[in-house]
């Protein structure tokens, strides 16, 4: 049995008037691809926002319900936002490196938790980019811009940024959206090695994509989730309408 | 006939471009052919001698450097921190509101209006009397407005695809505009910072009654004494003395070199733009 990383449990979300998610409940397993996939609109991102609290940067949102990381759960008033946003990376659609060099990029989150020994951080990013599988492409331009490096490798270091404070899980929103298919390939084959150490939640409306990369995947559709499960059944063996009929590409 | 209206409306509007570009052109060439008569080496550097009749201009030169950098000195970091609070701390809120909308109007108030709220204030009140650090600030409370106004514009110009990326990674509001909102900002800023010494630089009013004098022998020895300064200079060179065919050629003079101080000024506000508008890939 698989142990559980992330349970949500009854989440509500609102912009203002607008509900946009209604009573999700998904437990979400450890050291493992988690897909979340739906249609323009479900909410998808809107979700993966709620498990490290960026929802919180815009007024109008509102949550209710639990979100429990290892049990706790992460709306406690007590819950300090810095650090659940240390244990829970974020990688966005765009790659959005800072216009910084490619070396002060990766040790961005490392210098903000107080990381300031020089030899410390050099490790630290060195380790980080190698894990992204970036490190042999810059080790010779650490200190050029990092906005000189491809989208694909942009990516990769936004990765080696989120890596590089040690988090425990790894949210991707749509990584791949603005990648062309060979940097999708090594973004991907990168996301296959991250989840023996980390749990990793994509968002993604690339159906071939979750079906290839996802160990579970969710399917959302108008702020529901419709269906959670093994990738491979919920692609073999949809057990709801309309999820068979989203797969099949009769909409989307 | 619809041709006709066409043609009617094309050379109405070209003829106001021409008309507005020779007015502009002919400032130039106005000032030039009248001021480089007197322009030479000695003029930028040597004191006025005889009465203002015979000399340079060298201390009205050193007192608006003094004047305009010290204005920007006080005014860069106060309309810096005031519109970093502005756009990220204090909302949205009627008072914000009120507060920027009274900063712009703040911009179109007539100079010699903050001449005499630095007489009030800073020569009388503070006690700083007539001199530079009195003229400084009143320039300083002058050009606030632009430097708050440059700053809320560069901050709200960095994408927020930066904050995000930084707030997902645990850094607080003030590690985000610390770490990348304000370098992301910064050319607009120095931008802004550059553009307010070149209004500083060019005003009259304002250090008419807080620090300017038409004539001293010495350079400013301290913060609290009078100085000279260009535009005062031209000013005084027109209205006092008793020489004006001596005078009036120093006057173009000194408005050469004001306007070509002012130009070099805004000509390096468009290079650091530029530069950074090429070197930005956002």
């Amino acid at each position: 049995m698989v142990r559980e990383k992330i349970v949500v449990k009854d989440l509500n979300l609102w912009f203002g008037e607008n509900h946009v998610l209604k009573g999700i409940n998904i437990s979400i397993p450890e050291k493992a691809v988690t897909a979340v996939m739906g249609p323009s609109g479900c909410g998808k991102s809107s979700f993966l926002r709620c498990l490290n609290r960026m929802n919180d940067l815009i007024d109008t949102a509102r949550v209710t319900g639990k979100v429990l990381i290892d049990g706790r759960n992460i709306y406690d008033d007590a819950v300090d936002v810095s650090l659940l946003r240390r244990r829970v990376g974020m990688v966005f659609q765009r790659p959005n490196p800072f216009p910084k060099s490619v070396f002060d990029n990766v040790a961005y989150g490392l210098r903000i938790h107080g990381v300031r020994n020089k030899g410390e951080l050099r490790e630290r990013v060195e380790e980080a980019l190698k894990d992204a599988n970036l490190w042999d492409e810059v080790k010779d331009r650490l200190f050029g811009s990092a906005l000189e490096l491809s989208g694909g490798q942009q990516q990769r270091l936004c990765i080696a940024r989120a890596l590089a404070v040690r988090p425990e899980i790894i949210l991707l929103d749509e990584p791949a959206s603005a990648l062309d298919p060979i940097s999708t390939a090594k973004l991907e084959e990168l996301i296959e090695k991250l989840k023996e150490d980390y749990t990793i939640v994509i968002v993604t409306h690339n159906i071939q994509q979750a079906a290839r990369i996802s160990d579970y995947a969710a399917f959302l559709m108008l702020g529901e989730l419709i269906e959670f499960g093994r990738t491979q059944e919920i692609f073999t063996a949809p057990k709801d309408k309309r999820t068979e009929s989203y797969l099949t590409g009769r909409f989307g | 006939m619809r041709r006709f209206k066409q043609f009617v409306g094309f050379v109405v509007l070209k003829t106001s471009v021409v008309v507005g570009v020779l007015f502009l052109f002919s400032l130039i060439v106005v000032i030039a052919l009248n001021g480089a008569r007197v322009l030479s080496p000695g003029f930028l550097l040597e004191f006025p001698r005889e009465g203002m009749t015979e000399g340079g201009i060298f201390p009205a030169i050193v007192g608006t450097f003094l004047l305009s950098l010290g204005a920007v000195g006080f005014a860069l970091p106060l309309g810096v921190l005031g519109a970093i609070y502005l756009r990220e701390y204090a909302g949205g809120g009627r008072l914000v509101r009120i507060i920027r909308t009274g900063i712009n109007t703040l911009s179109g108030v007539p100079s010699v209006v903050f001449g005499l709220f630095g007489l009030a204030v800073f020569v009388k009140l503070f006690g700083f009397g007539v001199s530079v650090l009195s003229g400084s600030l009143t320039l300083g409370v002058l050009i606030l407005p632009v430097i708050i106004r440059a700053t809320e514009e560069a901050i709200e110009g960095v994408p927020r695809e930066f904050r995000e990326a930084s707030y997902a990674l645990g850094a607080t509001k003030w590690q985000t505009v610390k770490g990348v909102v304000l370098p992301a900002a910064l050319p607009g800023i120095l931008t802004g910072a550059i553009l307010g010494v070149g209004r500083a630089a060019g005003e009259t009013a304002p250090i008419l009654f807080t620090a300017a004098t038409f004539y001293t022998r010495h350079l400013p020895g301290s913060p609290f004494d009078e100085v000279m300064a260009l535009p005062y200079h031209i000013y005084a060179l027109m209205t006092e003395g008793t020489e004006p065919e001596h005078q009036v050629p120093i006057a173009y003079g000194t408005a050469l070199v004001l306007l070509l101080l002012v130009l070099a000024v805004n000509f390096i506000a468009i290079v650091i733009r530029y530069r950074a508008r090429r070197a930005r890939k956002w």
